[in-house]
């Protein structure tokens, strides 16, 4: 039973408050994708044993998509940020790094 | 090998038990093997098993990291049935219902398949019409099904309540011969019968890398020890993604959580098995008299083995409001397991990028009942490099758009 | 015999005298006794039988870890099965049954079992039943079913209310004995919000009934004292018979309260859902068993348990109570028998030496202590009779008989690790006390990563009062970061305890196969031992393999005697055997409490129009979309639901029908860029759209595949109105927001879900505008209102929104007004409508008349694999557009092949109706010997228009074979001919509904 922190309004929501929208920072490919990329863009998946990027809906609150990093292991929370952005605020990094030292997830990790 | 009937349990009755062997060998791995299964679970068994079997591929060793069957082999709710409505579907999980039907004379294990019927519950004029058209298909497909109206329902399974208020029964697909089996019995039987094949059973064993040359896959690295092999399976629900990426490749797999649980045991009241998907829950009563429930999975990625509470309320009310008998019963145990859903919702068994090397994954919530013919299919693919039945589950299904799609048909659980 | 004693009973009142019933004989017990010590009060000490070999068992414990004194409690609706006795607490007409035997419970058939327990060794049925192979379903398993099983089955449907508590505490604590309610002292001090739990209905948990002096005085004073201070505090609340039952994630705590026994006047109980920033674990301890043969023979039970009822209810089991144990405490329980005027003719101790205070002090009231012994077996089938006496280090040879009516008997104590453990918390090995006991320093952790479960007392390890309370104290002001004292325990010190896992230590296999480790599984020390021989040597394939931990005490009193016995076997370490996963709930809890109130009527919310009321007056079937209910059809009374259907299709047809549409989706998009959003949703050119015109568009995701269809209407430049399907106004609403926030967030765009603002009502038919006309109001004429447009106005003086479009082929408004006004609007077209002939009409009449047309219908022609290019939608596919959501989705190879399944109608050779669902065949198999096919049918209807049956169908090529006839296989194995034309049957030029 997670608890998250809405980024928008600020409360601190019970999972039933949300509905999970699976991978963040995901980039849309349309027409004129190869292949490759397309099948990337849509199906392919991180699905990490540990640091998680992911989307999050506050539905029956004020209805923000928000972005999570969290452990899929031990479920820590290392905090939550508005969707609007194509990575990860850096003190997010930070928060994970403080943890997972050299951690990585697709692009994104300590050294990038 | 001691064989297992009646007259040796008498036998063994009269001298303390001392004469039952090992169920399977515990060996230390040799150097290298033609074929390595890593995942000791049943579908990774049931491979080895129909490679020694069918395919008379001895020289296998199956490594499993934790306990055999430790996965979600001995955590689902042992439903088995085939009323699928694709093709493909129909064919895999109809082959390995038959497969059940005498798995326990054939591995001399008694599994308890107990072929007791599977009902699925029409609540809505669209459920009504879903099954009615899987019903349709079956009779094509070999799968035999049959559409039951509300009154027969009830005739089958007399603690239902058919007319609650909000949601109905319409009507049913029933599977007279699905059904439920013993799930850890399925993997010890396997075990015990690949190791009596002189297959090697590897528990406590976790590979940690994949050795590959020349892009075909060359063995493996394990906390026990490097071994070598010529082919290599990848049966590991639930940890799919890190062997894939020790294999160089990435799936269309997400892991989530699925929850069941069991009530205290109570005398036989419900001899089928219902599945409601309307209202999220199934139900089936074990040789114990426990109630073994299911509903849905969570959302969000997780590798825990828990599931978020909201989930068994929500199933246990849609169970209450089914059957209302159980109100008073008590829930004993709740547990979780980590399935791997894919993009089309239905399973993988491919070649992959790397030669030699093959997958077995995705299998969401429906795996158990898969297992033999699962096993059948992967040990064929293994074998031969093709086989019918796996055919239409490659990893590039979802580069071309061939979905195999059984929510289709109004279904969402397995 | 088992006797109420003429003196003690702490939570009794002998006074009020209490009846009950068990198994048909009406008995007597007092107030305040559980059903287990009533049932010892009136010597009924075999209370249930064994699971799988129906042996005669008795009472084992006093609490929620009763593995034996299982019952059937309540009658009627009211009845519930696998009830403890030990925790039934007696109430005036109690009804009771001991359970799992046949025909009762003195003399049972099933105990033949026992006698045949040889040839039913663990996992025996896994070697048996193989032969014949349908002998197992037919024969062998309904034989075990039945002798399985326990409890009976409740009757319901339950009459009793339950309910949910939603609640958000700094510090919850479980357990109210004495490290509890410190804890909750010094939290309630600190100024915390604090709920404090108790499972049972008193405060103070063992400490009253073991002697300890707090503070100098007894344990109650100090207890009532506790009590009444945290019953002062405002921050703290506290309940009794609530028992912590789960442990989840990010601090969830989940507690079951049971508010009534009997027939409740409230609830009868209450799930507790609760947030906590921290957890308490106050759980205590379980004493543990003693293998030795016969250890389950009514009249043995543990130590502490026969303390309790001497103590709490002033029962015995025995008059003369002989003491097995390898630890002090258990000479506490001779203390107390003792003081209660009965005899302990001996103490049986497994330690070589035995020096302890307590010992010394029952050594003093001249009690036999016999150190370096052991049980070597009970006398007694139904009863304890005696005990045979031999050398613990030895193989079981007997040197004496003691004649006794009961065994007391104490392995040791464990802490209740299962709400530390639940989420991850672990235990370490404290080979000083043989147990395991929750590691600090591997505590469950939270959202923000630390530990959010502290365990105190009993429950940590710590099973001195002393000891418990000076580290509850000490934790809990580390937790909170403030200072506090510990009040001063004196306790009797204890001398170490010996592990003893079994009695004698080289006992024989007779012996072995006599010793009990899970008391209703029936599991015993050679079975464990069997399972290691044969491999399962992992403790989760042990406990599999024989069944060890898996009854309804979930493993409280046998789990760690069977580890201990599984890793003797295999030359291990116990902590190295490691433990069975602990998981929830702690002990059983009821459905009901879980479903909570959400029960029939209010299973769901129910969403209502604001026409439902109407609807249901006039007989209408339901259909249920989503939460809604939709009215199927209006059938009159005598008339067939079929008749009422094909009725209300010639009626709008020849008249004027009346569809409550206001279930639909109304989507307002809005915003300088909602021409540019709405066109990558919709595979159409939405942004070419003139205000005030409507135009039919497809959505699709991006997949490809066709997820909702829908009118759009433009209102003005920036704003339009999307229209969707009943079911998907939510789905698509939250799609929309979904691009909106995650992908487009730059595009200056607002969407609102109006769907319950307006209600909506299609008046459809030749004389609809005849009847709208006669209500007054807006012009409606063709030549104001052409078709697909929309205009603003008033009808019947009610502002309305009118759309001039139509899914059913005829001449039709699609009406909206405010919600508010729904109810009048209908009633009035209903008044004014009655001299033209107009009837409502439901779902099935609004299908069939798209049908009729050739309309799709999402859900019946597409099944979420359906691309609208299957479906002959290519003009609502603009190519103009580089991109929408879906198209790149589309262009995949399987998506983009040629020979896919597309819309066709067909029509029947003889006119018959076509089953739903039913396959074209083509010639021969496929690969995997199914039947090969060529096409479905997705709608099929008896159409009243055309007087035949028509379908529409997804056919290979479907469109490129008009007038070829396919055929369909029927379920039973017939085949019925079609001939495959336009999808279009009625009016294919539209001309009806351009007029």
């Amino acid at each position: 039973m997670l608890t998250l922190q809405c980024p928008y309004c600020g409360v601190q929501c019970d999972e039933t408050e949300l509905t999970a929208g699976g991978e963040a920072h995901l980039t849309r490919h349309g027409p004129g994708s190869d292949a490759d990329t397309f099948e990337q863009y849509l199906f392919l998946r991180e699905n990490p044993r540990g640091v998680h990027f992911e989307r999050w809906r506050h539905s029956h609150g004020c209805g923000k998509w928000f972005h999570a990093a969290r452990s899929t292991t031990t479920l820590r929370v290392f905090g939550t940020y508005k969707a609007q952005t194509t990575e990860p605020p850096q003190q997010i990094r930070d928060a994970i790094s403080a943890v997972h030292p050299g951690w990585s997830w697709r692009n994104f990790g300590e050294t990038a | 090998m001691t064989r297992y009937s009646a007259f040796a349990i008498a036998r063994e009755a009269f001298r303390q038990h001392k004469g039952w062997d090992r169920a399977w060998e515990s060996p230390e791995p040799r150097k290298s093997y033609d074929v390595i299964i890593v995942g000791g679970g049943g579908h990774g068994l049931a491979t080895a098993y129909h490679l020694g079997k069918n395919h008379g591929i001895t020289n296998v060793a199956v490594l499993e990291k934790g306990w055999l069957g430790g996965g979600n082999t001995g955590r689902n709710t042992t439903i088995i049935r085939s009323n699928y409505l694709q093709d493909p579907s129909a064919a895999l999980y109809e082959k390995s219902r038959s497969l059940y039907e005498t798995m326990s004379q054939d591995l001399n294990y008694n599994v308890m398949f107990s072929p007791r019927g599977v009902m699925m519950l029409a609540q809505t004029e669209h459920e009504v019409r879903g099954y009615k058209r899987t019903a349709h298909a079956n009779a094509l497909q070999g799968v035999t099904t049959e559409w039951i109206d509300a009154k027969r329902v009830k005739e089958l399974c007399p603690i239902m309540n058919i007319d609650g208020p909000r949601y109905p029964v319409l009507g049913a697909l029933w599977q007279a011969r699905a059904g439920t089996a013993r799930h850890d019995a399925v993997a010890w039987g396997y075990a015990r019968a690949c190791s009596a094949m002189g297959m090697h059973i590897i528990q406590k064993c976790e590979v940690t890398g994949i050795t590959s040359q020349d892009g075909r896959v060359t063995g493996v690295t394990t906390n026990r020890g490097d071994i070598g092999c010529k082919k290599m399976g990848i049966v590991v629900a639930g940890h799919s993604g890190a062997l894939a990426e020790m294999a160089g490749f990435r799936l269309p797999i997400e892991s989530v959580a699925l929850q069941a649980l069991v009530s205290e045991p109570i005398k036989p009241c419900m001899d089928v098995v219902v599945m409601a998907n309307t209202v999220h829950g199934y139900m089936s009563q074990s040789d114990k008299g426990e109630m073994v429930i299911g509903g849905g999975t969570d959302g969000y990625n997780n590798y825990t083995q828990r599931g978020s509470f909201h989930h068994i309320e929500e199933t246990v009310r849609a169970l209450v409001e089914t059957f209302p008998m159980i109100s008073r019963l008590k829930m004993l145990r709740q547990w979780g397991g980590v399935v791997d859903v894919t993009g089309d919702r239905s399973p993988i068994l491919s070649k992959t990028p790397l030669d030699g090397c093959f997958i077995n994954c995705g299998w969401g919530t429906g795996g158990f009942k898969a297992t033999p013919g699962s096993g059948w299919a992967m040990a064929e693919l293994m074998a031969k490099g093709h086989s019918p039945l796996t055919d239409a589950f490659g990893l590039e299904r979802f580069r071309e758009g061939r979905f195999i799609d059984e929510s289709v048909a109004a279904g969402v659980a397995h | 015999m088992s006797l109420r004693l003429s003196t003690g009973g702490r939570l009794i009142d002998r006074a009020t005298p209490v009846s009950f019933r068990f198994n048909g004989r009406h008995l007597k017990g007092v107030k305040g006794d559980t059903l287990a010590s009533a049932l010892l009060a009136n010597d009924q000490m075999l209370m249930g039988r064994s699971f799988k070999y129906h042996r005669p068992r008795g009472v084992m414990a006093a609490g929620p870890e009763e593995p034996n004194a299982l019952m059937g409690v309540g009658r009627g609706e009211r009845f519930e099965p696998n009830q403890r006795a030990t925790q039934q607490p007696l109430t005036g007409g109690l009804t009771a049954q001991s359970q799992n035997h046949w025909p009762s419970l003195e003399f049972d058939v099933g105990a033949i079992n026992a006698r045949l327990s040889r040839f039913l060794p663990a996992g025996f049925y896994y070697k048996t039943f193989l032969f014949p192979r349908p002998a197992w379903k037919h024969v062998f398993e309904p034989v075990i079913r039945q002798s399985a099983g326990l409890g009976r089955p409740p009757e319901g449907p339950d009459p009793d209310r339950y309910e949910h508590f939603n609640v958000n505490v700094d510090i919850a604590i479980v357990g109210g004995g004495i490290a509890g309610l410190q804890a909750a002292l010094i939290a309630g001090r600190a100024g915390k919000t604090v709920l404090l739990m108790e499972q049972t209905a008193q405060w103070g948990g063992r400490a009253p009934v073991d002697g300890d002096l707090i503070d100098g005085g007894p344990a109650q004073a100090w207890i009532d004292a506790a009590v009444a201070d945290l019953a002062a505090m405002e921050n703290v609340q506290m309940r009794r018979e609530t028992m912590g039952a789960g442990v989840y994630d990010h601090g969830y705590l989940l507690a079951h309260e049971t508010l009534s026994h009997g027939v409740p006047e409230g609830p009868r109980q209450r799930l507790w859902r609760i947030r906590a920033g921290h957890i308490v674990t106050a759980t205590g301890a379980i004493e543990r068993p003693i293998p030795f043969a016969g250890n389950d023979v009514p009249g043995v039970m543990l130590a502490s348990a026969l303390r309790d009822f001497v103590v709490n209810y002033g029962v015995a089991p025995g008059k003369r109570t002989v003491i097995a144990t390898n630890n002090d405490d258990a000479y506490r329980t001779a203390l107390a028998v003792l003081d209660a005027g009965l005899s302990v003719p001996l103490i049986v101790d497994a330690r070589p030496e035995v020096t302890g205070a307590l010992p010394e002090q029952v050594r003093a009231r001249g009690v036999r202590v016999d150190a370096g012994t052991a049980i070597a077996k009970v006398k007694g089938g139904k009863r304890v009779e005696g005990v045979a006496i031999c050398a613990q280090d030895g193989e079981g040879a007997v040197t004496e008989e003691v004649a006794c009516d009961a065994v007391a008997m104490s392995g040791g104590w464990s802490p209740v690790p299962h709400l530390w453990s639940h989420c991850g918390g672990k235990n370490t090995w404290d080979a000083a006390q043989a147990h395991f006991a929750p590691d600090p320093d591997r505590a469950p952790t939270g959202a923000d990563g630390t530990a959010f479960v502290t365990a105190v007392g009993a429950a940590a390890g710590t099973l001195q009062g002393d000891v418990a309370l000076g580290s509850a104290t000490a934790r809990l002001a580390a937790l909170l970061d403030v200072s506090a004292d510990a009040p001063a325990v004196e306790v009797a010190a204890e001398a170490p305890l010996a592990a003893c896992w079994m009695m004698p230590a080289r006992a024989s296999y007779e012996l072995r196969s006599k010793m009990f480790l899970d008391f209703q599984n029936d599991v015993k020390v050679s079975d464990v031992q069997l399972a290691a021989q044969e491999g399962f040597v992992s403790v989760e394939h042990t406990k599999r393999y024989t069944t060890l931990g898996m009854a309804t005490d979930q493993g409280k009193l046998s789990n760690i005697n069977g580890l201990a016995i599984l890793a003797q076997e295999l030359g291990e370490e116990i902590p190295n055997v490691g433990t069975t996963t602990f998981r929830p709930p702690y002990a059983p809890i009821s459905m009901a409490s879980i479903a909570g109130e959400a029960r029939g009527e209010i299973f769901q919310p129910l969403r209502r129009t604001p026409m439902h009321d109407w609807h249901e007056a006039h007989g209408a079937t339901w259909e249920p979309v989503g939460h809604w209910r939709r009215p199927y059809a209006f059938p009159r009374s005598g008339e067939s639901v079929h008749d009422a259907v094909q009725r209300e299709v010639t009626n709008t047809r020849q008249n004027v029908g009346l569809l409550d549409a206001s279930t639909l989706g109304k989507i307002i998009v809005k915003g300088p860029d909602a021409a540019r959003f709405v066109d990558m949703l919709y595979t159409n050119l939405m942004s070419t759209l003139k205000p005030g015109k409507c135009r039919y568009g497809l959505m699709c995701n991006e997949n490809g595949f066709l997820v909702d269809d829908g009118v759009v209407a433009r209102l003005d430049e920036d704003t339009f109105l999307c229209h969707t399907t009943t079911g998907g106004a939510d789905r698509i609403h939250a799609h929309m927001e979904e691009w909106l926030q995650t992908e487009w967030w730059d595009w200056k765009v607002f969407t609102l879900n109006a769907t319950e603002q307006f209600a909506q009502i299609a008046v459809v038919g030749p004389k609809a505008r005849d009847l709208l006309h006669s209500l007054g109001g807006m012009d409606l004429s063709k030549d104001a209102l052409p078709f697909m447009g929309w205009a603003d106005g008033t009808i019947a003086g009610i502002p309305a929104r009118v759309f001039r479009i139509s899914f059913s082929g005829e001449l039709s408004f699609e009406v909206a007004v405010p919600a508010n006004r729904g109810r009048a609007l209908w009633d009035k077209l209903v008044e004014a409508g009655e001299a033209l002939g107009v009837m409502p009409y439901g779902t099935e009449a609004l299908h069939i008349m798209r049908a009729e047309k050739g309309f799709i219908m999402i859900g019946d022609e597409t099944d979420g694999t359906v691309i609208p290019q299957d479906l002959g939608l290519d003009w609502a596919i603009s190519k103009k557009k580089d991109d929408f959501i879906g198209k790149r989705g589309q262009q995949r190879s399987f998506l983009a092949a040629d020979d896919r399944w597309r819309l066709v109608g067909l029509e029947t050779l003889d006119g018959s109706v076509l089953p739903d669902g039913a396959y074209a065949v083509a010639e021969g198999t496929n690969a995997n010997g199914q039947r090969n096919m060529q096409g479905r049918v997705t709608s099929s209807y008896h159409s009243p228009t055309l007087g035949r049956g028509i379908a529409m169908a997804l056919v290979e090529r479907g469109p490129d074979r008009i007038g070829e006839v396919v055929n369909f296989a029927m379920t039973d194995g017939s085949e019925v001919p079609a001939r495959i034309c336009s999808p279009v049957f009625f009016d294919p030029n539209g001309e009806k509904q351009d007029v």
